[in-house]
């Protein structure tokens, strides 16, 4: 091809993109050691940020806060979104197979902000006081559907007569569900348990909204922190917090190259696609 | 036969929908028909309807477009770059990499970044440009928005540009077609589901994000999402907040309709 020849100069918009996608996240980085107290003027070298950070109980009640609503909801969104792939496989006409799924995408495409406020409204009719259980219900809320979109793909793909020779060898229902389409759709649960998981790590806007007085994540403080100005301790937070992120993305990587997904369908892009796609099958 | 057609799992399934899919909406319908005194009224719906929240929609949906049209023209290049690269699943996954990232914390360094004595205005300087205000800017605004928006529209179209037979392409050159006219004729056409997708996935959340204007936008810039979040948790309003939600909905829910004709061709 003779696009070869061009390659030098295509190439240097592409790393340009790059540059401009991670530099943000290295100069919050760099900054993090500096000891000038700014995000701008590199004086010294120092890991006093790091050390305030550790030294924060309330900041390190709210990461423990995060991770537990993140391990909860990513859990029990995992079993309800099976049992809606579940269930919506076992659809047979076609038409409410598609309401099904339509109803299901809402959340996906909704926009954060009116999944917040439609959910306060709700809790505070129903009663539910806001805190760490109104966050973790709608963290549970939002998960499902995407587990949903992760799990109904594995499904479609098993062959039918899996179920029916099994059926036909005399196991129970519940043998079935746990013998045969459990273990096939494994990939797609654990996608779907780590797509929940990030979720509920990355969001802030539905947090923001039904999180009330007394609870707070990660993102939630930060935001607050940041309105204030800016602290290099949270740029100290913000490094440990992308390597904690890369370490897990590049953790899920290598487990999921096994079963030989493609890298892009599990991701935030990629859940967003799936559901303007579909929507229309 | 008579225990498979018993379908279990619908029942909790179709509960979680009417409790957290069908009830909010329905409830943020029903909230955008009172005041703040919990009185019943249509006010809301005239109030919208005054110049200052329709010049705040017209602008909200103006920045969305920008927003949108930026990523587009810097994200369609570069997945097309990506289709090209030898180990393309593992750049892709780089280029989407950051949107793991919390958003918070991409759009707080841009306050480092963007500030009086930051990276940005050393460069301007040093250029003898002179240092510039652009933190609580509409330029900082629009731009931190593509700058997290970008992966969301590489996706999709890099997707579709992978379904994209090469040898249409070949066919087309082979015919005497200019490189221009090939992508304008045969590789955009082909890919537009990609595309549209792509804009379905930065449009929407563009329209409602507000803590980016909140962070790096001052108040300078109001968005739909900036003013339901002022309404329902600093002013109290809910009804007039829910009333901007019912709009949302109803412009979400027509984007996604027109997104989704496509099917009907094919």
């Amino acid at each position: 091809m003779n696009a070869t020849r061009k390659w030098p100069w295509s190439n240097l918009y592409l790393i340009a993109v790059f540059a401009v996608m991670y530099a943000p996240i290295f100069y919050l980085t760099f900054y993090s050691f500096n000891s000038g107290g700014t995000m701008h003027g590199y004086e010294g070298f120092t890991l006093d940020w790091y050390k305030e950070v550790f030294a924060d109980t309330r900041l390190l009640i709210i990461v423990l806060n995060t991770l537990v609503i993140a391990l909860l909801s990513g859990l029990l969104s995992t079993v309800l979104g099976i049992v809606g792939a579940l269930a919506i496989y076992e659809v047979r006409r076609r038409r409410n197979k598609n309401t099904l799924l339509s109803f299901n995408n809402v959340l996906i495409v909704s926009p954060d902000v009116i999944i917040g406020a439609s959910f306060l409204i709700l809790f505070t009719m129903i009663g539910i006081r806001l805190g760490f259980f109104s966050v973790l219900l709608s963290h549970i809320a939002f998960s499902v559907p995407i587990v949903v979109l992760m799990v109904l793909p594995k499904l479609q793909e098993m062959s039918p007569t899996l179920i029916d020779a099994a059926r036909d060898l005399g196991a129970s229902r519940w043998q079935v569900l746990t013998g045969v389409v459990l273990p096939f759709i494994r990939p797609g649960i654990f996608a779907g348990f780590f797509m929940a998981l990030t979720y509920s790590l990355d969001d802030f806007a539905v947090t923001f909204f039904v999180t009330g007085n007394g609870f707070s994540t990660l993102s939630v403080e930060i935001y607050s922190r940041a309105r204030q100005g800016i602290s290099l301790s949270i740029n100290a937070l913000s490094t440990l917090i992308f390597l904690f992120t890369i370490l897990l993305v590049t953790g899920y990587y290598f487990i999921t190259r096994r079963s030989g997904a493609r890298a892009g369908s599990a991701s935030r892009g990629g859940v967003m696609a799936g559901a303007g796609e579909g929507e229309s099958r | 036969m008579a225990v498979r057609n018993r379908n279990f799992f619908l029942v909790p399934y179709v509960l979680w929908i009417l409790l957290f899919v069908a009830a909010p909406i329905a409830l943020t319908l029903y909230k955008s028909f009172f005041d703040v005194d919990g009185a019943f009224t249509l006010d809301n719906y005239v109030r919208f309807f005054t110049p200052v929240y329709l010049k705040m929609t017209l602008s909200s949906f103006w920045y969305a477009f920008l927003i949108t049209l930026f990523s587009l023209l810097i994200a369609y290049p570069a997945a097309w770059l990506l289709t090209r690269t030898k180990h393309k699943q593992l750049w892709l996954l780089l280029i989407i990499l950051p949107t793991w990232i919390n958003l918070l914390l991409k759009v707080y360094a841009f306050l480092g970044i963007f500030g009086t004595y930051g990276a940005v205005n050393r460069s301007l300087e040093w250029l003898g440009i002179g240092a510039q205000q652009i933190l609580f800017t509409d330029f900082s605004f629009v731009f931190v928005s593509v700058y997290i928006f970008i992966p969301f529209m590489i996706l999709p179209i890099f997707n579709s540009l992978e379904e994209l037979n090469p040898s249409l392409v070949f066919a087309a050159r082979d015919l005497g077609a200019s490189p221009w006219t090939t992508f304008r004729r045969v590789v955009f056409p082909l890919t537009l589901d990609g595309v549209k997708a792509g804009c379905q996935a930065v449009f929407i959340p563009a329209l409602s994000l507000f803590m980016i204007t909140r962070l790096v936008a001052g108040n300078r810039v109001i968005t739909l999402g900036t003013a339901i979040e002022q309404h329902f948790l600093v002013t109290q309003d809910w009804g007039m907040g829910s009333t901007i939600a019912v709009f949302l909905i109803i412009v979400m829910v027509l984007i996604m309709f027109a997104a989704g004709k496509r099917e009907v061709r094919r």
